[in-house]
């Protein structure tokens, strides 16, 4: 009987390609053994070695002024004066998530917190971005919830708010849903390492929970391959989190930074110690030594490959000088977290794994972790929409209904369901919280300042056009600061699309690399981080091609953010910037099941010149509200502002028809641009001049909701808007009876 | 007026109380496994889950060496403030009647909640803790804030004054019985509450009606 050859070859059945392994044999001047294959099969993954984007991510701006830190560190860093930075990264957590959602968003967020005390910074705001497929799906409930319970378990244990995020509902992702955490964290310049190991002789103390079987391939594999039948049998593969072990393992390092105890220090996240140990060594030029019998275990048999892979959770790396391990260990002790010297730094350029004293695997550092080849993109655009259709909302709808049926979509709706399960207030530095602005706005006592944070990126627009999907993404993050005052210091991205070696996800990947690229360079912010999540398709096809954008600002104090509600009956109420309203990829298209490819393409210097009038009014005191025009249009935008403060408005859209609007552009049309902005009127039209727009639409008035657009005027109550746009939490409830 | 704050392995809000407490005094820390208080005047057992609180909120707090210190501390008429995880490790400890079980709606919830102070003083009772304002804005967040006593304890406590504080009509965010959010000991030196009175002294963060309840209790402790 002879066995296929292609199935029983250990490196295909651990994902690497027969010339990947022929590569392998030729660095090394042999075959691997278990040991090497299973490190080079890890580092070697699309998750770790960005095989299919790392070419096209060279395109990213990543240099500025404020830039602290950029790429290639465990997150990057801005500086926010007075000795400190603020620290910031976004990652992903999509196919351990889609596998069992409650540990998959917990751990996500136990891994984002980590990269951000790795150099040294407190965490001080969470905020995630979620994408799952349609409300009406059983799957996408009990994904959605899963998720919404584990962010909040964890964050909520460990003491760090929860502050924002934005969660949408597209069919494309009821098989491959997204979680994408972003961890912001405070931290004073000197006090901050690298993660390159330095220093032949230096001891590595691996710090925190002992390692166990959990996860062997889990967040590494999972994310480098397609998700298909049988994922339930996927589950021992996803990790599970421990925040209490992580509350006490951050504590722990931060007092080791402040005493200047390490030398480097470095998470271990997916392929565990393996890909800490190899890229702490490479980034510093060195060789390391690993003895795995010096690594405590939850299971005493376990083999040398599993413990270099293993993903247990809660555990980091660090390079001590030999003189200052035991002051280390005490510091561990006092917060009961395990500690132990595993190996050393080393001037030979090898990553060597010992078991006590013996070679067992020994690789050249270079060829791990630098040595994967990288691939060239083979794109090709779609001649047509490929994600279908489904008409939820009859052509011939009223204004009224449309605007009820659009409050009431599950990705317009207010989220108040899922941010009241997270802790958004502890740390005391909250001066913005969910939804009460278009930003979440942290104050930054230590440095007289403030921040804004915001995480944005619509995922079905950039399905209609990757290039201006992306660049809206960049550009609403942008108008988000701006709505709260603040300046952009720098930029996180996730980019979460489907398998690269396909020509339709390839297309996409490449053209949005390319919007996020000109859109940051436009605007003159840097990339300081990211993380890229490639592989997200089921049966049915790829997911919608999602780059999520977290941005940071600088506000000069928190009060001055204005709220994204109206405040004040009488107000007037204009519209500032460069609109030009199209239903095409609107939310109104989809309710319609009219999507189709194209968008119009967005201009982004004047984009950028209405930002900057915005932030300079509300820094100056002159607007009462703002909030930033998006998804639904600009009736949903003037609908959240009366439903937040619980006053009506009464407006007249004859200016924006006059620009060539049909009324149905004018009310439900999206695009980037467009602020709602509300106060005195003199103040408001003071504004406008030197290339910015600012239409009086009308004023702060009653309690209904009364819009003017020629034969699609519309008029109802607050009341109903409200029930609409607040009826996510009862359509869950009501689902689970 | 010195505070202490007690910090347990999983505290979360320690940090926030310390500095609420500087408003009206000085403050430290007490780390949880310090057997003495030294000097306090007062302290505050704060919000967060102590030692991850997986068994059961509070459960194992309650065993640690600044516990049974806060146990003498209380039972001499020193003043004591328990706030949210506070509150559980207080009831475990058997400071205060009553047990906090998971919120109706199985979710965490944080969301901002009006108290009704309720006016102690009646009968035996000491006027302790009773802050001038009848109504207080202050967040609550938790997931196991449900607050639960026999119905004869429950008719006990209200008859003796022991309800400090209750949810705003509507506005009980976790089931609890009767409203109640906050609750005295016999004597009246401890108090604990879910709402986060330390999340609520700065206009900045939405409120400074907390300042109120830091202030009782420093007052209660001056009077100690």
């Amino acid at each position: 009987m002879s066995a296929p050859a292609a199935s029983s070859s250990p490196h295909r059945e651990l994902g690497l390609t027969d010339s990947e392994f022929e590569l392998i044999c030729e660095k090394l001047g042999r075959e691997p053994n278990r040991v090497e294959l299973a490190m080079f099969s890890l580092l070697w993954s699309e998750h770790c070695a960005y095989k299919h984007s790392r070419k096209l991510l060279r395109r990213l701006p990543t240099e500025g002024k404020r830039v602290v830190m950029g790429p290639g560190e465990n997150a990057g860093a801005v500086d926010v004066g007075e000795g400190y930075a603020v620290a910031f990264k976004v990652e992903s957590h999509n196919h351990p998530s889609a596998v069992e959602p409650f540990q998959g968003a917990a751990t996500g967020v136990g891994g984002i917190l980590r990269d951000v005390f790795a150099l040294g910074a407190r965490p001080i705001a969470i905020l995630d971005s979620l994408r799952f497929g349609e409300l009406d799906s059983v799957r996408s409930r009990h994904l959605l919830d899963g998720a919404v319970r584990g962010i909040g378990h964890y964050g909520n244990s460990i003491g760090v708010p929860t502050v924002g995020g934005e969660i949408y509902f597209e069919a494309p992702y009821e098989h491959n849903c997204l979680v994408n955490a972003m961890c912001v964290g405070l931290a004073k310049q000197e006090d901050m390492v690298r993660a390159a190991a330095a220093g032949v002789g230096n001891a590595l103390v691996l710090m925190g929970a002992s390692t166990g079987r959990d996860g062997i391939g889990g967040a590494s594999v999972l994310a480098s391959a397609e998700l298909g039948d049988g994922d339930e049998a996927k589950r021992p593969t996803v990790q599970i989190g421990d925040p209490f072990e992580e509350s006490k393992l951050l504590e722990c390092c931060l007092e080791l930074l402040a005493k200047g105890l390490l030398v480097s220090l470095q998470d271990l996240g997916a392929a565990g110690l393996t890909s800490s140990a190899s890229e702490m060594a490479s980034a510093g030029g060195v060789g390391i030594d690993v003895d795995v019998a010096r690594v405590p275990l939850r299971e005493a048999d376990m083999e040398p490959f599993e413990i270099m892979v293993s993903e247990s959770q809660e555990r980091m790396l660090a390079v001590v000088a030999p003189g200052r391990v035991e002051e280390v260990i005490a510091v561990c002790e006092k917060w009961q977290t395990g500690a132990a010297e595993i190996g050393a730094v080393t001037d030979n350029g090898l990553m060597r794994v010992l078991r006590d004293g013996e070679v067992v695997g020994e690789m050249p550092v270079e060829a791990l972790v630098d040595g994967c080849p990288l691939y060239d993109l083979d794109p090709a655009a779609p001649e047509a929409w490929i994600y279908g259709n489904r008409t939820t909302l009859a052509p011939g709808a009223s204004a009224e209904e449309s605007l009820l049926a659009l409050l009431a979509s599950p990705s317009v709706a207010s989220k108040r369901w899922a941010f009241e399960q997270y802790d958004s207030i502890v740390g005391s530095r909250t001066a913005r919280r969910p939804q009460s602005a278009d930003a979440a706005v942290l104050a930054i006592a230590e440095a007289e300042t403030a921040i804004a944070v915001s995480i944005d990126g619509n995922g079905r627009r950039v399905a209609c056009e990757p290039y201006a999907g992306t660049v809206e993404a960049v550009l609403e993050c942008a108008q988000n600061l701006a709505c709260a005052g603040a300046e952009p210091l720098g930029l996180t991205n996730c980019l979460n699309f489907g398998n690269p070696e396909k020509p339709v996800p390839a297309w996409q990947l490449d053209r949005s690399v390319q919007g996020l690229a000109d859109a940051c360079e436009a605007l003159g912010v840097p990339v300081v981080g990211g993380n890229v999540s490639l592989y997200n398709e089921g049966p049915e096809g790829p997911i919608y091609p999602t780059p999520v954008v977290g941005m940071v600002g600088e506000l000069p104090s928190p009060e001055l953010a204005v709220p994204g509600a109206f405040v004040r009956e009488g107000d007037a109420i204009a519209l500032l910037g460069p609109f030009e309203p199209s239903l095409a990829g609107s939310e109104l298209a989809k309710l319609r099941g009219e999507l189709d490819v194209g968008l119009p393409q967005p201009d982004i210097a004047a984009v950028r010149a209405a930002c900057a009038a915005v932030r300079a009014a509300v820094r100056a005191g002159k607007l009462s509200s703002a909030h930033d025009v998006s998804d639904g249009g600009l009736a949903c935008a003037l609908a959240e502002s009366a439903i937040s403060a619980g006053l009506g408005c009464q407006v007249d859209l004859q200016h924006l028809r006059e620009r060539g609007c049909t009324p149905e552009e004018a009310l439900f049309g999206e695009a980037p641009g467009g602020f709602v902005i509300s106060g005195e009127r003199a103040k408001l039209e003071s504004l406008a001049g030197d290339g910015i727009a600012v239409l009086l639409l009308g004023k702060v008035a009653g309690d209904a909701i009364e819009i003017a657009a020629g034969d699609r005027s519309l008029s109802f109550g607050l009341a109903s808007a409200e029930g609409a746009w607040h009826s996510l939490g009862e359509r869950l409830d009501a689902a689970q009876r | 007026m010195l505070w202490g704050v007690v910090q347990f392995p999983g505290s979360c809000d320690e940090r926030d109380a310390l500095h609420a407490c500087e408003l009206s005094g000085e403050a430290r820390l007490i780390w949880h496994e310090e057997r003495g208080l030294g000097e306090v005047d007062a302290v505050v057992i704060p919000g967060g889950f102590s030692y991850g609180d997986y068994l059961r909120a509070g459960a194992i707090a309650r065993f640690s060496p600044a516990m049974e210190a806060v146990a003498e501390f209380a039972a001499a008429g020193g003043p004591v403030l328990g706030i949210c995880n506070g509150f559980q490790v207080l009831c475990e400890a058997g400071l205060l009647p009553g047990a906090l079980l998971v919120n109706e709606s199985t979710r965490f919830i944080c969301r901002q909640v009006d108290l009704v102070v309720e006016a102690s003083g009646s009968g035996k009772r000491p006027k302790s803790f009773n802050a001038p304002s009848e109504r207080l804005s202050i967040p609550a967040k938790h997931g196991e804030g449900r607050y639960w006593a026999p119905e004869e304890m429950l008719e006990a406590i209200e008859a003796n004054g022991q309800v400090a504080y209750r949810y705003a009509p509507g506005q009980n965010p976790n089931g609890s019985a009767r409203d109640i959010a906050g609750v005295r000991n016999e004597a009246g030196n401890v108090l604990g509450l879910m709402p986060h009175p330390e999340h609520a002294v700065d206009a900045m963060t939405g409120s400074t009606d907390g300042l109120e309840v830091f202030e009782a209790v420093a007052a209660a402790g001056a009077r100690a």
